[in-house]
């Protein structure tokens, strides 16, 4: 009989060797973890050292003068502003709805398996084909034209699949036992959700909300046939309006007029930027203050 | 394993029956049995148990006297329910009104993510009942039956998760207390609470029996054996022996109850 030590020794698994594998393991997936900072906080330098000397009040509060060479950017801060706002009244509702029935009434058949596959296959559709499809459904076939109303519906159908499928995860990470006491408490169904369930996933719900709509703000290709004007130097009016939009402006820009000076451009990108990052820090927030409040 | 089935009526007790539970067979959909033809008559007003190992039907008997059943994957039910010569198990039943007439305090304490106040009138407020005196008096009244009063009438803003085990579970018996039921359904109420705490909540159903039928799955067999008034010993679905408390535990009829009385098997 030999010894378990004696074993390791034939094997030649010493235990220095072991500790070196360790060693080599534990670098490799922190270098793996350390590479995917590392882009975002090179765009993040990368853009703001070179686009905030271009920020003024005038930069985000004029209109753009010279054929966008000058003055500022409002009508594109203000089109992105009402198109977010637009996606998040057709979005929320519907989205929130649909994770209620998902997570809390939707028995598991054939109906709801083809919900869900729909959902998915959704969120994997190419964006410019959601362009398209506004164009087509929302532009010509309702008549809504290039407007404020048709790009927000197609955002909004872009960003559904996000706010489902995180506001489902957030119904289903409230313990079940809550609803099996408020249903032996004498609530119905809907009292639960309204006044139980639903208070509980709410900052679970409003992060997926916002993380969506972050995505919706920052896309450039379901509006480019939908609502965004190539140049348009005042604010729209009504929801029937085209307008300038925040990614579009800097797609055109950057790539459609000739002698852009380049501060503009990359001033552009910081408004951009500052817009999604702001969304993505109130999200945290919401979400790390409902971690510390939460009682279960 | 044949088991005799003789003699589940002959301790029917001489008290007024509250619940009546007639030939009640229960089956999941994954295909378990759970409860086989059991006849069981609760009397009004005192402590009955449902004790046996694991397994035994001894839960999904007590969710079917409030329907809480309804929740679960119950594919086959025969049988009836009775509660005062109501039918329980009728689809034409009120469930939410016949919820409010037997509460139920479960294993482990769930305190709503409320504060202590807000998980007594919860229930009062799902039926719209929202006259801040009557809730007032109702938070009191209910926590003084549950013994809870002298702890936390100081603390009634506070979250309820903040309550030690203890407390939780007896802020449950109150929650449910407030809603004013005939019927108190209790699932293994102390199995996660020190002895004290266990103390404190056999105290509370020594008094509450007085005014409530109480239907208890108590954790031990000791527990058992202190709280019955009356006893039902279940195994594999099956009720095996019903008798006064007293009588089961020191003198069982049925070879299999004594030997599960006497630690044999568990």
């Amino acid at each position: 009989m030999q010894t378990t030590i004696q074993t390791e020794k034939q094997r030649g698994i010493s235990s220095a060797r072991r500790k070196l594998v360790q060693r080599l393991g534990f670098a490799g997936i922190s270098l793996a973890a350390l590479l995917t900072v590392a882009p975002i906080v090179l765009i993040v330098i990368h853009i703001y050292s070179n686009g905030l000397p271009a920020i003024s009040w005038e930069f985000i509060s004029a209109m753009p003068r010279e054929g966008m060479r000058a003055g500022g950017i409002l009508p594109a801060i203000i089109g992105t502003f009402w198109l977010t706002l637009g996606t998040a009244v057709v979005a929320v509702p519907l989205g929130v709805g649909a994770a209620i029935y998902l997570a809390e009434y939707a028995p598991d058949n054939r109906w709801t398996r083809t919900i869900r596959i729909a959902i998915i296959n959704l969120a994997g559709i190419p964006s410019v084909v959601y362009g398209l499809f506004g164009l087509g459904l929302f532009v010509l076939f309702l008549r809504f034209g290039t407007s404020l109303l048709a790009g927000s519906l197609t955002l909004a159908i872009m960003t559904l699949p996000i706010i489902i499928s995180t506001a489902e995860e957030a119904l289903r990470a409230v313990p079940n036992s809550f609803r099996v006491v408020s249903i032996s408490l004498g609530g119905t169904q809907w009292q639960t959700i309204r006044k139980v369930i639903l208070p509980q996933a709410l900052p679970g719900i409003l992060t997926g909300v916002i993380l969506g709509l972050e995505r919706a703000a920052g896309e450039t290709a379901p509006i480019l046939f939908t609502v965004a004007a190539f140049f348009l130097p005042r604010l729209p009016n009504s929801i029937f309006d085209a307008s300038m939009a925040l990614p579009y402006h800097l797609f055109v820009i950057s790539t459609q007029v000739p002698s852009m000076p380049i501060r503009i451009q990359y001033g552009t990108a910081v408004v951009l930027l500052t817009f999604v990052l702001g969304m993505n820090a109130i999200a945290t927030v919401i979400r790390s203050r409902a971690r510390a409040h939460r009682q279960w | 394993m044949v088991i005799r089935r003789t003699g589940t009526q002959a301790a029917s007790p001489e008290q007024a029956i509250k619940i009546k539970i007639e030939d009640l067979s229960v089956s999941y959909s994954d295909g378990t049995e759970s409860l086989r033809g059991v006849d069981l008559l609760i009397p009004e007003k005192a402590v009955t148990v449902l004790f046996g190992p694991a397994g035994g039907g001894k839960s999904t008997l007590l969710r079917m006297i409030n329907r809480l059943n309804d929740l679960a994957d119950v594919t086959e039910v025969h049988g009836h329910v009775w509660l005062d010569g109501q039918d329980v198990l009728s689809p034409e039943t009120d469930v939410i009104a016949l919820r409010r007439r037997v509460g139920m305090v479960f294993a482990r304490p769930v305190v709503l993510p409320m504060s202590v106040r807000r998980n007594l009138t919860y229930g009062l407020e799902l039926s719209g009942e929202h006259d801040a005196e009557f809730l007032r008096g109702a938070v009191e009244r209910s926590l003084r039956a549950a013994a809870l009063w002298e702890e936390v009438q100081d603390r009634l803003d506070e979250p309820a998760s903040s309550l030690s085990g203890g407390q939780q579970q007896r802020l449950c018996l109150a929650r449910s207390l407030v809603l004013e039921p005939d019927v108190i359904l209790l699932d293994e109420p102390t199995s996660g609470l020190d002895p004290i705490s266990t103390g404190k909540v056999e105290t509370s159903l020594a008094l509450l029996k007085q005014d409530y039928t109480i239907v208890l799955v108590p954790h031990s067999i000791q527990q058992a054996a202190r709280t019955a008034d009356f006893a039902a010993f279940f195994l594999g679905g099956e009720l095996v022996e019903y008798a006064p408390g007293r009588q089961i535990f020191t003198n069982p009829q049925h070879e299999r109850t004594e030997d599960y009385v006497e630690g044999r098997f568990g």
